[in-house]
């Protein structure tokens, strides 16, 4: 027999599986006896293997990230036991996840969704990874990987930009030119409305496409450091300089497609597809709409045109995903090896061969083989001076869910109403801001 | 005996009150200690004290804890973080948030919507179809088989037909072109009726088939007694028919009332309760689901949601325990 105390007190993993294996019912009765009988099996002291829980739950994506751990596997030698969720239950679940016997490794966000989570004590700190990626990544990257306290906790893996959409053959065919300023943007609006296109396609069903309008107006407005403190909590949302953005807004607002709120992004797309509409702000996501390779090669995108020249454009929304350390991981010495792979060019080359929508979020990679619109996200997102996250990375997901969203909706069908509005938020947000 | 036992064991089960269970099931065995085996004993005593305990840890503690919750704000990462902060989340509630009251008018409005449309409605056709008419079978299914849908599905359903550009209403009647949009599913103005027609046509079945069963127990001389004495068909159902229903009426507006606080499903699927329709079901989901949850607060709206139903419940078990006790 094993030196296993009891079978209530073993370590985690053995016991999380079995209990995943029986289910909640038979634990009642046969559980126990169970535990105690397999608890030396050893999965816990097995040096060989390493568990990460991932998100990564559609077929595509979760096939790319099982290649890397195969690939991993036959470099090092090292099993990587992976447990996927469907991505939502895995978002949704994540405080329990990490509060009880989470895997060693797991896939999140970078940005503040990381550094809640590290605050409180939910993550291990990774700076002996970082002693060996660093090289591998921006500046700006090594800043979203880094938690409040300074040190690192986030290992990113790929990245994409929110950008505007158009389609090549619609702009030259009627001869319009990419804005790259505000009045610009205005003017092109208003030619595309005179030649029956909708200016810029939106469905908001949703609720978060709109986060990342305000985003994108916010930012170019008041740049990138207002910004990172109003979505922190910081910042005030009666500030006039919130106001001015949102004024803004309320200027493109009539250019922007009718009946956004019952709309959803896909539907939105396929406006841009059917080239009944001009442009479309949104994530490079955008392109999985794009089934047709030809409709594909024609799409391209421009970065949201310039509103203060003392910030330029300098400022770029990637969403980056990528993977964590949970905060007692079993077999923490393989794990850190783990994420120094996973940190690599290689790696990364791996998962994107079929994701082509996204892009490395490394400096070093090879973009040999990227299509035209890749090389574009690619070139964006590591010139840009500073990287945002989305609104509901880069603040409180209990703030933007819950006040952001139906805030953001209703200020699409009523722009007049803004100041009560932004007062409403305001109020609403110090006493999230204050809950924690 | 043995059928007395087994009289004896479900009643001890399913009678909630958690006090009354473990005296009554002390009084059983005493009462029969010579007929019953130790072994009896034994399976009784587990078959009354396992549903209890389950009853007790499930309905009861957990209701009472998020009771306890509503009046303590926490993030649900450890127990250390629940903070006492007494009435504040309701003060927040009443005041600040903009989708609370909404939400309520929205609850009431469900309900007296299901009572005026959809409920007379299913009483008409179930009126209809007792009367023996041709194909009444068919008549019967087709109109009870968006109950056998869920409520998801049925959400999802509507919301193809009302989708502002590629949905069924919108697109015979042209109105999905720029210019001439009505937006069924965004609109604060439309989403919730357009949603209650979804609804009122589930609803409607549902009472239907409630009504046909209280119908086909009225007992027939009643109305060849009311042919006799003249009255028309009308007066019949006024007069004698209808009077008999009592108690088919107050199954259903129980029904009715509970699906009007229940509602849930239907408007998370159709549009996540956008403005417009918000409910307050969705509320306490959107704050209790979800990364780094406000669970206090989402609390304090289920104690609201509790407290209404309460407010409708009481007086019914009231009504139906004194009815009992006279009987």
């Amino acid at each position: 027999m094993h030196t296993t105390p009891s079978g209530l007190t073993l370590p985690g993993p053995s016991r999380r599986t079995l209990l995943r294996g029986v289910g909640g019912a038979a634990v009642l009765g046969a559980g126990i006896p169970l535990l105690s009988a397999c608890g030396g099996s050893g999965t816990a002291a097995d040096p060989k293997t390493v568990t990460l829980g991932s998100k990564a739950s559609d077929p595509v994506p979760k096939k790319a990230f099982a290649d890397i751990y195969a690939a991993y596997k036959k470099k090092s030698g090292i099993t990587v036991d992976v447990n996927t969720k469907d991505s939502n239950t895995f978002q949704e679940q994540i405080n329990s996840y990490l509060q009880g016997t989470p895997d060693d490794v797991f896939t999140w966000f970078a940005g503040y969704r990381m550094q809640f989570f590290a605050a409180k004590g939910l993550a291990t700190p990774i700076d002996d990874v970082w002693q060996k990626i660093s090289g591998n990544f921006p500046a700006a990257m090594q800043k979203l990987s880094k938690g409040e306290d300074g040190k690192y906790y986030f290992v990113p893996l790929y990245t994409y930009p929110w950008a505007v959409f158009y389609r090549k053959s619609v702009f030259a065919e009627k001869g319009y030119e990419v804005p790259t300023t505000w009045d610009d943007f205005i003017a092109l609006c208003k030619q595309m409305q005179k030649d029956d296109l909708v200016p810029i396609a939106f469905g908001d069903k949703d609720a978060w496409p709109a986060l990342g309008t305000f985003d994108q107006i916010n930012f170019r407005k008041n740049g990138y450091d207002f910004h990172v403190d109003l979505m922190a909590g910081k910042a005030s949302w009666t500030d006039a300089k919130v106001r001015a953005a949102f004024d803004l807004w309320a200027e493109i607002l009539p250019y922007h497609q009718e009946g956004a709120v019952g709309r959803t992004w896909q539907d939105a797309a396929q406006t841009l597809v059917s080239k009944k509409a001009g442009m479309y702000l949104l994530g490079s996501f955008v392109a999985q709409q794009f089934t047709n390779p030809d409709d594909l090669e024609d799409l391209d995108f421009f970065a949201f045109p310039e509103i203060d020249p003392a910030y330029g454009q300098d400022t770029v929304e990637a969403p980056t995903d990528g993977f964590m350390m949970s905060k007692n991981p079993k077999n923490k010495a393989e794990a850190v090896k783990l994420l120094e792979y996973l940190g690599t060019p290689e790696a990364e080359d791996i998962y994107l061969k079929s994701d082509p929508s996204s892009v490395h979020a490394s400096s070093k990679a090879d973009t040999s083989s990227y299509s035209a619109l890749q090389k574009k996200a690619y070139d964006m997102i590591s010139g840009a001076k500073s990287l945002t996250q989305f609104m509901d990375r880069d603040s409180r997901p209990d703030f933007t869910s819950t006040v952001m969203q139906p805030a953001l909706q209703k200020f699409i069908r009523d722009p007049k109403g803004v100041d009560s509005l932004l007062s409403s938020i305001e109020r609403q947000k110090k006493t999230i801001f204050a809950s924690s | 005996m043995s059928t007395d036992i087994t009289k004896e064991i479900p009643e001890a089960a399913a009678v909630p009150p958690p006090g009354a269970a473990p005296a009554r099931q002390k009084k059983v065995p005493q009462g029969h200690r010579r007929l019953l085996t130790r072994r009896d004993r034994l399976t009784l005593g587990l078959m009354a004290t396992l549903p209890t305990i389950l009853h007790i840890a499930l309905v009861w503690v957990t209701a009472l804890a998020s009771i306890a919750l509503a009046f303590t704000t926490w993030d649900g990462i450890g127990f250390d973080s629940i903070q006492w902060v007494g009435l504040q989340n309701f003060k927040e509630l009443f005041e600040q948030n903009p989708q609370f009251w909404p939400a309520v008018q929205h609850n009431v409005i469900w309900f007296v919507v299901l009572i005026v449309i959809p409920t007379p409605l299913g009483l008409f056709l179930a009126v209809q179809l007792d009367k023996k008419i041709k194909f009444s079978r068919f008549y019967q299914t087709a109109f009870f088989l968006p109950v056998v849908l869920s409520m998801a599905v049925i959400g999802f359903v509507w919301q193809l037909v009302y989708n502002p550009d590629t949905g069924l209403i919108n697109s015979i009647i042209g109105a999905n072109e720029p210019g001439k949009y009505i937006d069924w599913i965004g609109d604060p103005d439309l989403n919730l009726w357009a949603i209650l027609v979804a609804a009122s046509w589930r609803h409607a079945g549902y009472m239907m088939i409630l009504y046909l069963a209280g119908l086909k127990g009225v007992d027939p001389s009643l109305r060849e007694a009311s042919a006799i004495d003249g009255a028309s068909e009308w007066q019949t159902f006024k007069n004698v028919v209808f009077p008999t229903l009592r108690p088919t009426n107050t199954i259903v507006l129980v029904v009715t009332i509970i699906e009007a606080l229940r509602c849930f499903d239907l408007v998370y699927v159709f549009n996540g309760g956008a403005e417009g329709t918000e409910l307050l079901s969705i509320l306490v989901t959107n704050n209790i689901v979800g990364e780094s949850s406000r669970i206090g607060y989402g609390s304090a709206i289920a104690v609201v949601l509790l407290l209404i139903s309460l407010v409708v419940i009481i007086p019914y078990l009231v009504s139906t325990f004194r009815k009992e006790r006279r009987a």
